[in-house]
């Protein structure tokens, strides 16, 4: 965890004498969906990570274009703790219809910003109220009644700059970085912040909650898990994207596709790429297994009903053997569901998608960095193994900005496995497409348009021989499902091997978890060993399918619980399947299915009160 | 082998390539004797032979049912992708644009097409894919043993006496509504019409849409059946004759002032229509629609060239590619640089 050079609060003690916490506090940001307040939130969180101070964010958004209640909360951690925290120190209050719920949730001692008409203060006594009139204040700003709208947001940025001892000339830097290249917007925005913040300097003290500067931040980036992945995918070649929209992974391919008509694009203006905004989700995999059978690297994003409708031709690319890459940016339940919260409820129903005896690797990616280096090396993984490889992130790690050390460029060369070409054809005197000639249930393929008479064979589904033959004498399909198993073996050493995220000599008790949980368990680590005396060990899983490794720390602990962000804990399940039968007594089942981001004190109290049995 | 009977039978002819007809020859078919849509392998081999086509750049894709088991009897040296049920367009769509050089073939049927296939196969003829789409149109499904299809008429009786009571999908008008370029409608028994109508659609650059009626002769050709081998042969009505020279044969045809239609291909190739409706002019889409209609109401069969819109730009010519396909560019080309990436990661800063 990140250390620290500046005085600081003594934690929950000082809260209650309502003195100063520095660096140790969360934000809660209450507005109405489609009011403009993302930048505005952008600029605040902006100007922390500007400050060197550790600082994550978390936007609690709507199914919904206008209107419904929205809420964005920022994390400001000294210790580098960056998962969602359950409780807000500092509201800023500017929903008119949530307002009172928002103030009546909050802990004493906690401070709100509000607009001055609300005359919240009358609601509790034991909080700390400023008020700033948003409306007077954006008056002079501009004349135009749509453009005052999305810069009240901004004049609460100014106004929390000065409760929260934000350095000023840093929200100025953040704002002309937000708004980069837009001069008037610029313009408009610098002068309503400055409204805010002068009036709340001439009006209120400082507040009891302070950012001081420190230098945590030097050279990181912030980033979504969209974009990272995007950039994966961009920086591995990919060149065919079919897709159709679906919220929380849009904006993964529309990231990816400006990315493309920049940097892929010839000197004459010819595309060396295609985006294909495809009929549906059926389609858009169909289009990916096209392409991948005739060469190219290509990939979609969807969410969990895309992955639905996937299925069947993701079980003929597992038969069939042809590459592919899918992003699944797990949301909550079929239909209209909840698609705009998180959830990891995708893991089984992915594993085996299709029909009959299908399995398919997973990869899942905890951080941004991850979704970058993943985004790559599916492509890498799904050529090797010649199959179809999904990448499980979601909407918390796609959707939300994170801090995050600057991405390695990916400099090993492209593997595109093994494909035959004309000349090694002429030398072999023809192939069998199926063969296993390597031992590792891998065979050799030939791409449409290799110049041979021996190139040629006929991609179908499980019915075949080695030579891609129809065929349904019992034999060839037995042959081709063990080979496809010693595939699968290959598989577990090709794929992101898991992580011993905490080792702590002679602890009896593990925890396993994987994606976006990853946050929540390293701050909940950190919790039950230094407020409740128990030591944990925590292996973090990147992959499916797991190593031995996996196996090997549930037979060294007496304990281990499995973190699942769904209900039915579909991770557990999976390792049940996959462990020594002796071993699966010694696992216990953490699920967390709320839509909302996992948090660390759910993780602890889950822990504890099961220990206590 | 093709190339051990060369040996044997020096005088075997062979095509403008070099290759004898076995080169485009593919496994003994398994459907049923007297199915029409082996007549149809039988013409796409012959066609393709004709007109000199390289065998490996050829793909062959389908779809479920027994039309999309017909890729395996013709052209062996040929790549081919049997997909899921209705959705080789997708398969298609995806390999041409990895790879627009070659010559896409697609081979469904009217259940694969007008019913679990609808949505697809709208889809692909609005994107005017470069390929050619052959639905072996008969009325019923086969495998599963004679159930009626989208595609059945009003009115057409199944073995077991069950009457069709909904309305036929015309997948042609259809087609043309949706945005093909070259939709036509040929029968399995007639054989000069379907390879000339097969040779043109080699020549266009475009959604070809071919629909063949090819009866099934163990589900749907009795009495009372309108997709029946009879039943065609009494109520099919040819639009046109046509006569088709393709591009390299630089044969100029004389034909007599005003009679028929003569038409130019993507590739340079010549179409004839003739004799038959003389006033009919496939490049009119509202006419060939409307027609179309005429037929349906007058329990026609109408066959020929209905629409042909030779010079719409492909889906593929839409995404401005550069010309090497690009699914098999090297690395250098498809991975930016190292300055292009730090630059990306300066702005995230």
């Amino acid at each position: 965890m990140a250390s620290t050079d500046v005085a600081l609060d003594q934690g929950t003690d000082s809260r209650q004498d309502r003195g100063p916490v520095v660096n140790n506090f969360s934000i809660q940001v209450a507005t109405v969906n489609g009011s403009g307040s993302q930048s505005a939130n952008s600029v605040l969180v902006r100007t922390i990570f500007q400050m060197g101070v550790p600082v994550s964010s978390k936007n609690l958004f709507p199914s919904n274009i206008a209107g419904l209640p929205t809420w964005f909360t920022i994390r400001v951690s000294k210790d580098g703790y960056v998962a969602r925290k359950r409780d807000s120190d500092v509201l800023i209050a500017m929903n008119a219809e949530t307002a009172a719920a928002d103030v009546l949730a909050l802990k004493p001692g906690s401070v709100v910003l509000f607009d001055e008409p609300l005359k919240l203060n009358a609601l509790r006594e034991d909080l700390i109220f400023y008020s700033a009139p948003f409306d007077k204040l954006v008056g002079p700003v501009s004349s135009d009644a749509k453009l005052k709208k999305l810069l009240r947001n901004m004049v609460y940025v100014g106004a929390a700059a000065h409760l929260l001892a934000l350095d000023y000339a840093e929200v100025e830097e953040a704002i002309r970085k937000q708004f980069r290249g837009k001069v008037r917007a610029t313009e408009v925005n610098l002068a309503a912040s400055r409204a805010g913040y002068e009036y709340a300097a001439a009006n209120h003290s400082v507040s009891r909650f302070q950012v001081q500067r420190m230098s945590e931040n030097a050279n990181k980036i912030i980033i979504d898990g969209n974009e990272a992945g995007a950039l994966g995918a961009l920086f591995a070649g990919v060149t065919v994207v079919p897709w159709y929209p679906i919220t929380p992974s849009s904006s993964l391919v529309e990231s990816l596709t400006d990315y493309l008509k920049e940097y892929r694009v010839d000197s004459n203006g010819k595309a060396t790429f295609a985006v294909v905004q495809a009929e549906d989700e059926l389609a858009a995999i169909g289009m990916v297994l096209g392409a991948s059978w005739a060469g190219a690297r290509a990939m979609t994003a969807t969410s969990g009903p895309g992955i639905s409708l996937m299925g069947e031709f993701t079980g003929l690319g597992y038969y069939a053997e042809i590459p592919a890459v899918i992003w699944d940016v797990q949301r909550v339940g079929p239909s209209t569901g909840l698609p705009t919260r998180t959830a990891q409820g995708d893991l089984l129903s992915t594993a085996f998608l299709s029909h009959g005896d299908t399995k398919h690797p997973m990869l899942l990616p905890a951080s941004v960095l991850e979704c970058f280096e993943f985004g790559g090396a599916a492509f890498d993984i799904a050529e090797r193994l010649q199959t179809p490889v999904f990448v499980l992130s979601d909407l918390d790690i796609g959707m939300n900005h994170w801090v995050s050390d600057p991405f390695p460029y990916p400099d090993a060369p492209l593997d595109r496995g093994k494909v035959l070409s004309k000349e090694d054809l002429d030398r072999l005197g023809g192939f069998a497409r199926y063969k296993d000639v390597d031992g590792d249930g891998i065979g050799y393929r030939t791409l449409p348009g290799t110049e041979h008479p021996d190139a040629a064979w006929f991609a179908r589904g499980s019915g075949h021989n080695e030579k891609a033959q129809y065929s349904e004498r019992p034999e060839d399909y037995v042959n081709n499902l063990d080979r496809l198993n010693r595939k699968w073996e290959t598989a577990r050493g090709i794929v992101p091997a898991p992580i011993a995220e905490r080792s702590t000599p002679g602890a009896k008790v593990g925890i396993i978890a994987y994606g976006s949980s990853h946050w929540a368990v390293v701050e909940s680590a950190d919790e039950l060993q230094q407020e409740q005396g128990i030591a944990v060990d925590y292996l973090r899983v990147r992959a499916y399918p797991f190593s031995a490794a996996v196996n090997e720390f549930i037979a060294a602990h007496e304990r281990v619980y499995v973190i699942d962000q769904n209900r039915d804990a579909q991770m557990l399940q999976l390792i049940k399947m996959d462990i020594a039968a002796e071993n699966v007594v010694r696992l216990r089942s953490i699920c967390h299915y709320s839509g909302l981001p996992l948090e660390a004190h759910f993780v602890t109290d889950s822990v504890v009160s099961q220990e206590q049995k | 082998m093709a190339t051990e009977l060369n040996d044997q039978d020096e005088v075997r002819p062979t095509n403008r390539i070099g290759l004898s007809v076995m080169d485009y020859r593919g496994a003994r078919t398994t459907l049923c004797a007297g199915c029409g849509h082996n007549a149809i392998s039988e013409r796409i081999v012959e066609a393709f032979y004709e007109m000199g086509i390289q065998p490996e750049h050829v793909a062959k894709l389908s779809g479920i049912g027994c039309s999309s088991k017909s890729p395996a009897y013709f052209m062996s040296r040929a790549h081919s992708f049997n997909a899921v049920h209705g959705r080789m367009p997708a398969i298609a769509t995806g390999a041409a644009v990895a790879n627009h050089k070659m010559l896409y073939l697609g081979v469904s049927g009217d259940g694969d097409t007008a019913s679990i296939g609808m949505g697809q196969f709208a889809h692909l003829m609005r994107r005017n894919l470069s390929m050619i789409y052959i639905i072996e149109d008969n009325g019923v499904y086969g495998l599963t043993k004679g159930q009626f299809s989208a595609t059945a008429d009003f009115g057409s009786k199944l073995k077991t006496g069950v009457v069709n009571e909904l309305p036929a999908v015309d997948t042609c008008a259809l087609a043309i509504e949706l945005g093909a370029t070259f939709v036509a409608r040929g029968f399995s028994g007639d054989k000069k019409q379907l390879q000339a109508l097969l040779k043109a659609a080699i020549a266009h650059n475009g959604t070809v849409l071919l629909d063949v009626i090819s009866p099934c002769v163990t589900f749907n050709d009795h009495e009372g059946s309108t997709k029946s081998y009879k039943f065609i042969r009494d109520h099919e009505e040819p639009l046109h004759d046509i006569n088709f020279v393709p591009a390299f044969e630089e044969i100029d045809v004389e034909y007599e002032a005003g009679s028929g239609v003569g038409i130019t291909l993507h590739d340079g190739s010549k179409m004839r229509l003739t004799k038959l409706e003389e006033d009919f002019n496939p490049t009119d889409r509202i006419r060939a629609l409307t027609r179309l209609a005429e037929a349906r109401e007058n329990n026609e069969v109408l066959t020929g060239l209905f629409y042909l819109n030779p010079g719409q730009p492909s889906f593929t010519d839409m995404l401005n590619l550069v010309d090497q396909p690009i699914g098999t560019l090297p690395a250098e080309i498809v991975r930016p640089s190292k300055s292009v990436f730090e630059g990306i990661m300066k702005d995230f800063q």
